[in-house]
């Protein structure tokens, strides 16, 4: 079977698996809910950060900013507004048509997303002309400011937090409904990156990783191409952070929203860990991280974000190169890379003699 | 919000209470922004744990302190236990990311400051601490103006300590050393200095530096486990504005910074103040950029 079978292979085992899972394992709905919205981060932060170069530590400002949009917006289908709603503390009794509801999701999500993409394209002529650390360091700062100002903006609830419309519908259904709705989009933010690296602007941008200075110098408009990798990235991102305010019914700025040393820096740890820059690599990562994660933390009893530090550490110390990375350089053949013997060995000799 | 500010103009004596506090804050600040000006330019490292070394240091004095020692002695204690904490972080991670992409370092220290975070939380609890240092407050001006009596104490540590690291940098041969591994570190091997060895000099040196600097913090404000993010930003914000190697603009920029930081934080409420620095940190960034595309333009 050839590499592009196999391939083929996994993503059908991997989509029957997605599919079935909340029905095999009930009681993990949550846990692999959280999965795929992990996959999704992975994947995104890796369109930016391995692909193109450009390390952001910020990208869950994007997540905070979907939700928010996601939640006003779908407070005001439910036809209330934000302000007197948010003032009351929960006091106000939505009545809210089941019609209205899922509208109410929809419409949200749609403004999420395309909010936040605007908002991306908006800060990338403020931040992505940043190289390098400096672009890190900014994007870290967006996120910071995120969570600060919104926690600090009464109009949509500061520091209290908005509680969104309550589901519809049973508690089964209401879990099942965010699951498939996660899982969709981890599955087409997959499919849509992999055809997106197989084009022209995939090339872009990973010459602007290579060598920006170069990218420019052979015609690549390097500022839009990076707006819209990083609108890409926000888009995707904008969504999933409607769906899990959802889910989670309770959205707040600091904890939920803008958590920047939990989420933010997961989606940053899970494609080094898998490696960087592959496509498969975040996936692989953001599983066996979100798998040891789940497994182990119960157990530690308060370390655990101690242990997620170390594990940070660990993995980018040592091990920078990821899952993916060490297989390609361990077996380069596989992957279509074609090693030729005469140069690595004249290369060999090169570097023993020096 | 603006009865605060009609507060400022009406009483101008408030101004001089802010700019005074502002002033008091900064020197703490320029001592972090050295250390991080210094581990960067030599190593070319970007500490992000910089924050999280303060607090450290202001966690070692209200250790000390529930053991008796006044905090002012424990000045040199946290000075001396952050000298080791530093060589031992070197070691184990920062000697490993020097020759990487610069990223990697990057990560590496955020990875070290949750843990140092994380640490604290459970060793000390997330409840805001201050250390007691027993002094009274001055009042000048018929009492519209109060000092603590503290805050002058720190501000004069805070110039000693910095004049010595400067003499030390200037006089000393491991300063010179430094130095001239910072110039050129190929250089430096070849005329027989030991950079690893002095690589761990100054990560130990910022460490230690930061601790002293947290100690201060922790009599003149307060400290948490969680605020040292704040402080990294802070370091950030002065190094950018500054630049690598120009002592004066560290000073009159953390100076600035504390003024400004109090300023915003009287007129625009105390919930603001940490998003007044960030929101500092990316104007900063912003008009460095700017800056730098004009010079590209020219070049072109």
């Amino acid at each position: 079977m050839s590499i592009s079978q196999q391939s083929w292979a996994l993503q059908f085992a991997i989509l029957a698996a997605g599919l079935v899972a909340p029905f095999i394992f009930p009681d993990y709905t949550f846990q692999i809910t959280v999965l795929w919205l992990m996959i999704v981060f992975a994947l995104t932060w890796d369109l930016m950060g391995g692909q193109m170069g450009y390390n952001s530590l910020g990208n869950i400002f994007f997540f905070g900013a979907g939700m928010y949009i996601c939640a006003v917006v779908q407070v005001a289908v439910a036809g209330y507004d934000i302000g007197e709603y948010t003032a009351a503390y929960g006091g106000v009794k939505v009545d809210i048509t089941t019609t209205n509801y899922y509208l109410g999701v929809a419409v949200g999500l749609t403004a999420a997303a395309i909010g936040c993409a605007f908002m991306s394209i908006f800060l990338s002529r403020a931040l992505l002309g940043l190289r390098g650390p400096y672009f890190a360091i900014g994007t870290l700062g967006l996120a910071l400011a995120g969570g600060e100002l919104v926690g600090a903006w009464t109009w949509v609830g500061g520091g209290g937090g908005i509680a969104l419309p309550v589901f519809p519908g049973e508690a089964d259904d209401r879990s099942l409904f965010f699951y498939f709705l996660l899982f969709l989009e981890a599955v087409i933010v997959f499919l849509f990156l992999k055809q997106l690296y197989l084009t022209r602007f995939g090339l872009a941008i990973n010459a602007i990783r290579d060598d920006e200075e170069k990218a420019e110098g052979m015609g690549i408009h390097t500022l839009r191409h990076k707006s819209v990798a990083w609108a890409i990235s926000a888009f995707f991102l904008g969504i999933s952070g409607g769906v899990f305010g959802n889910m989670i019914g309770f959205i707040e700025p600091l904890e939920v929203a803008f958590p920047t040393i939990t989420f933010g820096i997961f989606m940053v740890a899970m494609p080094l860990l898998g490696g960087k820059g592959t496509l498969w690599g975040p996936v692989l990562g953001a599983f066996l991280f979100h798998t040891i994660k789940e497994v182990t933390w119960t157990y530690l009893l308060g370390w655990q974000w101690v242990a997620l530090g170390v594990i940070i550490i660990i993995n980018v110390v040592y091990f920078p190169q990821g899952i993916m990375g060490w297989i390609q350089s361990k077996w380069p053949e596989r992957f279509g890379i074609v090693v030729d013997r005469k140069t690595s060995e004249t290369e060999n000799v090169k570097e023993a003699a020096s | 919000m603006l009865d605060n500010l009609n507060i400022l103009i009406q009483a101008p004596v408030f101004n001089l209470q802010l700019l005074l506090d502002g002033l008091f804050i900064g020197a703490v600040f320029a001592l972090a922004a050295y250390g991080l000006a210094l581990v960067w330019g030599v190593m070319n490292v970007k500490n992000l744990a910089q924050g999280e070394l303060v607090i450290m240091g202001g966690y070692i004095a209200y250790l000390l302190a529930k053991l008796g020692v006044h905090p002012i002695f424990s000045v040199p204690i946290a000075m001396i236990v952050m000298f080791i904490f530093g060589w031992v972080t070197y070691v184990l991670i920062i000697r490993w990311v020097i020759e990487k992409d610069l990223f990697i370092s990057l990560l590496s220290t955020f990875g070290l400051a949750i843990v140092v975070q994380q640490g604290l939380n459970l060793a000390f609890g997330p409840e805001v601490q201050t250390v007691e240092s027993g002094f009274g407050t001055e009042s000048f001006l018929g009492g519209n103006l109060s000092v603590a009596t503290i805050k002058f104490i720190s501000l004069v540590l805070c110039v000693i300590l910095a004049a010595a690291v400067v003499s030390f940098m200037k006089l000393s041969r491991m300063g010179q050393a430094i130095r001239a591994t910072s110039q050129d570190p190929r250089a430096a091997r070849v005329m027989g200095i030991n950079t690893d060895r002095v690589y761990a000099f100054t990560f130990s040196l910022n460490a230690a530096i930061c601790g002293a600097a947290g100690v201060l913090v922790s009599m003149i404000w307060v400290i948490q486990p969680f605020y040292g993010v704040a402080y990294s930003v802070r370091a950030f914000v002065i190094v950018i504005v500054a630049g690598l190697g120009n002592l004066p603009g560290v000073i009159m920029a953390a100076l600035g910074l504390g003024v400004a930081e109090t300023y915003a934080g009287f007129s625009l409420g105390a919930e603001l103040q940490q998003a007044t620095v960030v929101i500092l940190l990316l104007l900063v960034l912003v008009v460095r950029q700017i800056l730098s595309a004009r010079q590209r333009q020219v070049v072109q």
